[in-house]
């Protein structure tokens, strides 16, 4: 009865049709969702963006991301540190042996007992293989390497393996999370993200709220936005206290959210408003 | 100067979701057959201050979900709820107010509008917010006695 009401005003709401091809490989934007999940069908966040930015996305030579990857190209290079060492020393050409590696995050660390993230990764191999500290959270190169390695999977479906350590217990608390209101406002992840997808909140078209394309370049702060950044602000609007970056908290977030998108490619950098 | 005054103003704004004297608290709002009878205040509810109400981004914000054909001037109506043209014609004064104060109340715990005059809330409430409710009770009877000129 209240949804007739909204019918007239809603119809462009739905996610668009069309196909995202990137440096000619097309990006898996709709996909059958996994078992389990609340979907049918798990969608790109790329679907409900504005054509313009939609087309950002789709021409590399455009895509202000891409000024991140090259930088992240830099840092891969560079040597730093006591050991003498770069990135390249031990992998050599990521664009050979960081393929698809960024579609299987997060993993399993058997040494933290914690589910670790790209950018934990990358802090570990500075820490104990480069004798660096690790990045401060959002630093600009932890951005540029995370875009950088992220990169090299785009295209790639997004797959994680929960039979790692205790990945699922991590997943069984991040998917508590999803649905735990917060803040002032008492809104879960899944009220705008699920309940909600493919509404209008103020100018916002709700999206599935996807991880796949992280980090991402958002027009409106003219910069890289992680992920950790991203669940912080979402949470912040619900004028709710935020957890830290990496905290356990977003780590089962992400590795739930992560999950959610199953089968989706890896679009990093995707290009948001 | 001009600066200390702003900042007066600001650190006035957000005290208003704080109580006065006269209002019903939140938890002492009496909902009855999905209506709450009294006025929040005991005092009349202005329209022209409720249609600020209604769409301050910073007060009720309801056009972040609720599309209004009385504001077509404003850009970005939200669709997350129903719109509420003729919504005077649905739903008593007194029904209403029990939808702004708590919408739970008559909608259910499912539903995701917040409850503007409420302290049933999230956890972890940002610490600036917590105890106090989103709107006041004056603004609650203003946004009610908005609403409750929207008729078709
Ligand atoms: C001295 C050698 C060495 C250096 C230098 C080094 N790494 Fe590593 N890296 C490793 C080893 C060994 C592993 C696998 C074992 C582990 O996870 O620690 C690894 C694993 C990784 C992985 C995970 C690969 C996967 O399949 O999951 C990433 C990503 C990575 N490193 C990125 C980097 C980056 C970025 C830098 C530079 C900031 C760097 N590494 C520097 C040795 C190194
Ligand atoms: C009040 C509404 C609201 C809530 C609650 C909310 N989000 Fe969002 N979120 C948005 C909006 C608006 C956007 C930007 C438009 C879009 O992509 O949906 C967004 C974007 C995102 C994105 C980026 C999607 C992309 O494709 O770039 C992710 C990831 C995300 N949210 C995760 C979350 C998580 C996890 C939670 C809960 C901790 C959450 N959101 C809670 C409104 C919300
Ligand atoms: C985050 C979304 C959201 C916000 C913000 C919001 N509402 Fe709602 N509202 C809803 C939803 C959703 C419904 C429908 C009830 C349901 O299905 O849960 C609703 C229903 C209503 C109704 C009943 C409409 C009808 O035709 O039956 C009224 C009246 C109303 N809201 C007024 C307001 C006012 C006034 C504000 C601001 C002070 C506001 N809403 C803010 C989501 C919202």
């Amino acid at each position: 009865m209240m949804a007739a009401l909204q019918m007239p005003l809603t119809a462009q709401a739905d996610p668009v049709d069309d196909a995202l091809v990137i440096d000619d490989l097309e990006m898996v934007t709709r996909t059958k969702a996994p078992e389990g999940h609340p979907f049918d069908e798990v969608r790109s966040g790329w679907l409900y963006r504005e054509a313009e930015t939609r087309e950002l996305e789709a021409d590399s030579f455009q895509n202000p991301g891409m000024l991140y990857v090259e930088q992240g190209a830099d840092i891969w290079n560079r040597i730093e540190g006591p050991e003498g060492k770069s990135c390249a020393s031990c992998h050599n050409d990521a664009a050979v042996t960081m393929k698809g590696v960024g579609a299987n995050y997060p993993k399993w660390d058997a040494d933290a007992k914690r589910p670790i993230n790209v950018e934990l990764q990358i802090d570990k191999c500075r820490v104990e293989n480069m004798g660096l500290e690790a990045y401060k959270f959002d630093h600009a190169e932890q951005k540029a390497l995370t875009t950088y390695i992220k990169n090299q999977a785009l295209g790639e479906p997004v797959k994680l393996d929960l039979s790692q350590g205790e990945l699922q217990s991590w997943w069984d608390r991040g998917k508590e999370l999803y649905y735990t209101r917060t803040g002032q406002l008492n809104f879960a992840c899944a009220s705008c993200h699920e309940a909600n997808s493919g509404q209008y909140i103020r100018a916002d078209h709700l999206s599935q709220g996807q991880a796949n394309g992280f980090p991402t370049y958002r027009l409106k702060q003219a910069d890289m936005v992680s992920l950790h950044n991203r669940f912080r602000g979402c949470i912040r609007d619900t004028r709710a206290e935020f957890p830290k970056a990496f905290s356990d908290e977003l780590m089962a977030l992400e590795v739930y959210v992560t999950w959610r998108g199953t089968g989706l490619s890896v679009e990093t950098p995707s290009v948001r408003q | 100067m001009i600066k200390v005054t702003r900042f007066l103003c600001a650190a006035f704004v957000m005290h208003a979701g704080a109580a006065f004297a006269d209002d019903t608290a939140p938890d002492k709002v009496m909902y009855e057959d999905f209506s709450v009878q009294a006025s929040l205040t005991g005092k009349a509810g202005d329209p022209v201050e409720g249609a600020k109400v209604f769409k301050d981004r910073g007060l009720g914000n309801c056009l972040a979900c609720h599309q209004n054909a009385d504001m077509s001037g404003d850009l970005f109506h939200g669709t997350v709820g129903p719109a509420v043209d003729g919504v005077a014609d649905r739903w008593e004064p007194a029904q209403l107010r029990a939808i702004v104060s708590d919408a739970k109340q008559v909608f259910g715990e499912e539903t995701v509008m917040p409850g503007f005059y409420s302290l049933k809330v999230g956890k972890d409430v940002a610490k600036d917010k917590a105890g106090k409710t989103i709107l006041s009770a004056q603004q609650v009877e203003d946004v009610v006695a908005y609403l409750a000129t929207l008729k078709e």
